[in-house]
């Protein structure tokens, strides 16, 4: 596969690897994917009380384009508030690392991931889901 | 890690899939291109007829490799065309006494394919599966048979996991039914012995790439005793005694011809060199990482085979971060579908351990240096990776990630 040298640098040098206490109630967990389809993501924030994500942590099973990904966006949700979070599209994330066609599902995951991740977030808030 | 000073990179692992050619093949080549640029159906002057010796010099080294003789060899352009040419051509002919065809789920995709556009001709095909070891029952295939069965086709050795088939066996059930057998032994021929009277085998594929021949040529052995009748699949001049109409390649056959006989002659201490050297690699691997599986049988195994895999790591980022080695891997993500190696499901393998497979070809210009370097960098890289894998911290929690329930197990 030829990659683009961002999802080289990515891959190489990963951001935020790593793991935040999923007890904790500031923290939200999403983990996405499956084993069986080859790609599994594990993506974790701390979000302080002003709803802005302050941490962002990620553990990946994947290829070389999934772990970028998921390094791009623990970068890209540092600094902003969940609700801005949410709107990342996995497009973004396509473009920003030059995905060829067939590794779009990568970063299709990677929005997943920081909905899931948001959505636990909230849950342990009790606050009500993203619409 | 550092490359040792005196080792060259990339390091070239992957030699079920091509070969370098061999400098002796190459220089056996060359005035073929230029000098003795001959056609070899030129029957009218010299020129014609040097190409034509070479020609028959070559067929006859191809054929003492697998124990044939020179007019059995049909060159063709590589073991695709042989496959199609071997299955359309021999069911075709055999189409009035009957339409079904057997062979086997880990085939390659020029016979599983071949197979395909039969049935859309109207022929019946059954793919028997493999047992976890990737080996063929024989039993399995004389199950098969019925009144209207023409054809069997089984590879010698599988090209991901280099396991060998009991072909001496299928040939004989064959044989006593009266049924053909065609086998593809591109990854086995000059590899391990392979003779087609002790095989029983009235078709055989050949390439010569994988053997440090030339791409673009290969040759099929058709059995004249008793004689295994086909329909030309290319149509023109009637070359190859009607088999294969085209003008021959014949600085390709040359090499080809070369290629066999290098193999064929060092064939012995060759195959345990490399048996040595597969070895030092899985020992190697055994010793320094853990959760680390073969898959396919070790002891019906091509020597220069070795297919693993690594648990909780991907294959294609495994390869990534391995750059400077070239290996192959049964991921999903190698390949534009996103189904992992059809060989290794068929074998079992689950489908997150096919994802995290790599496979080694060794050849005969890989060193032992070679092999103690691709063990360290394997620790180092996964080790790396299973670090940032979610996967392995379950694994190291005690959870087996396959009981955990997927959200999106499409």
């Amino acid at each position: 596969m030829n990659y683009s040298d961002k999802v080289v640098d990515h891959y190489e040098n990963p951001r935020n690897v790593g793991t935040l206490d999923q007890a904790s109630p500031d923290v939200g967990t999403g983990l996405v994917g499956a084993p069986a389809c080859g790609d599994v993501m594990r993506l974790q924030i701390q979000v302080d009380g002003a709803g802005v994500i302050r941490e962002a942590r990620f553990k990946t099973f994947g290829c070389g384009s999934a772990i970028a990904s998921s390094s791009l966006v623990t970068e890209w949700v540092k600094g902003r508030t969940v609700e801005d979070a949410l709107r990342i599209r996995n497009t973004d994330v396509a473009r920003e690392l030059a995905l060829p066609p067939v590794k779009i599902h990568c970063s299709v995951l990677a929005e997943d991931a920081i909905r899931a991740a948001v959505a636990d977030w909230k849950k342990k808030r009790g606050l009500p889901p993203a619409p | 890690m550092e490359t040792p000073e005196a080792m060259k990179v990339p390091i070239y692992m992957d030699n079920a899939a091509t070969t370098p050619v061999d400098p002796r093949v190459l220089e056996a080549m060359l005035p073929y291109f230029t000098t003795e640029f001959g056609n070899a159906a030129s029957k009218s002057h010299v020129f014609g007829w040097r190409a034509e010796e070479a020609v028959e010099a070559a067929r006859a080294e191809v054929a003492a490799l697998i124990g044939a003789t020179a007019r059995e060899m049909v060159f063709t352009s590589g073991a695709t065309e042989s496959n199609n040419l071997a299955l359309k051509g021999a069911a075709q002919f055999l189409a009035p006494r009957g339409k079904h065809l057997v062979t086997c789920q880990t085939e390659h995709k020029a016979v599983l394919d071949s197979m395909h556009a039969l049935e859309r001709q109207g022929f019946e095909v059954t793919y028997l599966p493999v047992a976890r070891d990737g080996r063929l029952d024989p039993g399995d295939v004389a199950r098969a048979l019925r009144p209207d069965t023409t054809l069997v086709s089984v590879m010698h050795a599988n090209n991901e996991v280099g396991v060998l088939h009991p072909v001496e066996e299928i040939g004989r059930i064959t044989r006593e039914r009266g049924v053909l057998f065609h086998t593809d032994a591109v990854q086995s021929a000059g590899k391990v012995p392979f003779d087609v009277e002790k095989v029983g085998a009235d078709l055989v594929s050949l390439s010569a790439h994988k053997l440090y021949g030339p791409k673009g040529v290969g040759a099929l052995y058709v059995r004249r005793k008793p004689r295994a009748r086909l329909i030309a699949q290319m149509d023109g001049g009637g070359h190859e005694r009607g088999h294969r109409s085209g003008t021959l390649n014949v600085p390709g056959i040359v090499g080809m011809g070369k290629a066999c006989a290098i193999a064929q002659a060092e064939l012995p201490a060759e195959s345990a060199r490399l048996l040595a050297l597969r070895e030092r690699l899985r020992a190697g691997i055994e010793r320094r990482v853990e959760r680390a599986t073969v898959n396919g049988s070790l002891t019906h195994r091509l020597p220069g085979n070795l297919n693993v895999s690594f648990a909780c790591v991907e294959g294609e980022a495994l390869m990534l971060a391995m750059k400077d080695v070239a290996v192959s891997s049964g991921s999903a993500c190698t390949s534009a579908s996103l189904e992992p190696s059809y060989v290794l499901r068929a074998l079992g393998v689950p489908d997150e351990l096919a994802h995290a497979s790599l496979r080694f070809g060794l050849g005969r210009f890989n060193t032992e240096e070679e092999v103690d370097h691709v063990v360290e960098l394997l620790a180092q890289k996964v080790q790396k990776l299973r670090d940032m894998s979610p996967l392995w911290d379950m694994v190291k929690a005690g959870i087996d990630p396959s009981t955990v329930q997927w959200a999106d197990n499409a």
